[in-house]
């Protein structure tokens, strides 16, 4: 299932916390050879964990990380902004309704619809809370494989070459676009809705009052 | 959660006194509704803690809320307040400490998110006697909160409420809340800009692209024409210009072109 965890909520689930830092040193470092640190708990954490960021978790049955991304608004301190203004011309980019998606990650042994329930949960943030734009650092070989669950971003450039290359990219989604991911995850948005509200609250009916 | 039992007597003070300068205000309350970039303008010429308590009335009055509410919170658990609520309520709520069971202050600090009050845990028994009492006191049934995020540790929270039915304030939400998270985080800079012995921080200033982008606008080009003479696609362009309407303090682009020309920031 798809968990919503700020960080200062992680502490309550260690073997989801434990699972997703290590799977991310695995992805980052081992297999991208990215230039991340990994600290002796073996997990890849950067100054942008420190920042209290909301986690999108692809959670297994078993409980462990299979897949994350990391969301930031662009109002405070961001990835993009810090390291990447060559690539967005130069912009800083900020506004309340555009946050910074980094760190998009799938453990080795991930279900196919991880990556597009992912992107599904993407959308459902955009939807429940307003935004308008992503804007994403990734690798760039992972255009491809967001092309193929129907959540292709605009590239705005790429830095590095080849295992080291890094993306800038935008995301919106349009209703069709949403479709298409929810059919690639094989989830209903029904399923994603419910996920949702499990973290961030369903709504309770009000009653109204008249003043006294 | 530090700050929630960081509301003492001189914070408490601190808000009355903001609440008082409203009661000299000879375009108090029952001034007729502004519109919303003569509010923004005035707010961002705020250089008193009183025009902020002008701004909020006036903003509460144009969306037709019951109540719109500001308060932060600095690092060091300062706490500030401007808003509409009755005086007996907020001090009722100092009295009670209502800061420890109010679900909004517990769903909201640390988070980036904007949260409709009716998704709040409201369950326990302390939230549910709170709520019981904030109705009493007029605060509304309903209610819309945007956490903010300022540097060092800065966190604000700028709430409206209201008393109606749940299919008409989700029908206000779902129009206004783009418009509310840009009014709050403007809100906030000018708060932060009003701290006593700080010093404002620079704005972003808009890069050589964005001005090129609103310079375009400006003279009459459409998006896609400005996309195509600035050789990017139409949904970096449309990024560009939400990145700096936010910095122009601005609510939609021609607000924001009329904002970069008044300031000398194009010229056409």
């Amino acid at each position: 299932m798809i968990r919503y965890i700020y960080a200062n909520d992680l502490k309550h689930e260690p073997q989801l916390r434990d699972s997703m830092f290590r799977d991310r040193a695995d992805q980052f470092k081992a297999r991208l050879g990215w230039e991340v640190n990994v600290d002796a708990d073996g997990y890849e954490r950067d100054e942008y964990d420190a920042l209290n960021p909301l986690y999108v978790i692809w959670q297994k049955p078993c409980g462990s990380h299979g897949g994350s991304m990391r969301l930031l608004p662009t109002t405070g301190r961001t990835m993009v902004n810090d390291h990447f203004k060559d690539i967005t011309g130069g912009v800083h980019i900020e506004s309340p309704l555009i946050w910074e998606c980094t760190r998009f990650c799938l453990s080795r042994d991930a279900a196919p619809g991880a990556a597009a329930a992912l992107m599904l949960a993407g959308g459902e943030v955009m939807n429940g809370f307003g935004l308008r734009h992503y804007v994403g650092v990734f690798d760039a070989r992972m255009v491809r494989i967001y092309r193929m669950i129907g959540a292709e971003p605009d590239v705005l450039g790429t830095t590095g070459k080849g295992r080291d290359a890094i993306s800038v990219g935008l995301w919106e989604f349009t209703p069709e676009s949403q479709a298409k991911v929810a059919e690639r995850a094989g989830l209903s948005p029904s399923v994603s809705r419910d996920w949702f509200e499990a973290a961030f609250g369903a709504a309770t009916p009000q009653a109204q009052h008249r003043a006294a | 959660m530090g700050w929630l039992n960081n509301w003492t007597t001189p914070r408490s003070l601190r808000w009355r006194i903001w609440r008082h300068a409203r009661k000299g205000n000879p375009l108090g309350y029952a001034a007729m509704t502004q519109r919303l970039d003569t509010i923004l303008h005035g707010l961002e010429q705020a250089d008193q803690h009183e025009a902020l308590q002008r701004a909020i009335e006036a903003l509460s009055a144009f969306y037709g809320v019951d109540h719109m509410v500001y308060h932060w919170v600095s690092s060091s658990g300062e706490q500030y307040g401007c808003g509409t609520y009755d005086d007996v309520w907020v001090e009722r709520y100092l009295e009670k400490q209502y800061l420890r069971v109010d679900p909004v202050i517990t769903g909201c600090y640390q988070r980036f998110h904007p949260v409709d009050w009716k998704r709040l845990d409201w369950s326990s028994k302390a939230a549910r006697a709170f709520q019981k009492d904030a109705i009493e006191h007029g605060v509304g049934n309903q209610g819309f909160s945007i956490p903010i995020r300022g540097p060092n540790g800065q966190f604000a929270l700028f709430s409206l409420s209201h008393n109606c039915t749940d299919d008409e304030w989700d029908a206000f939400t779902e129009t206004n809340r783009r418009d509310l998270i840009l009014v709050a985080h403007y809100f906030n800079k000018k708060a932060l800009d009003l701290e006593p012995g700080r010093t404002p921080e620079p704005s972003q200033p808009l890069s050589p692209r964005e001005i090129d982008a609103m310079t375009l606008l400006a003279v009459g080009y459409n998006r896609a024409q400005v996309a195509e003479t600035l050789s990017i696609s139409e949904h970096t362009l449309r990024v560009y210009i939400e990145s700096a309407r936010f910095k122009l303090g601005a609510m939609n682009t021609t607000h924001a072109v009329a904002r970069a020309l008044a300031r000398g920031l194009i010229v056409v």
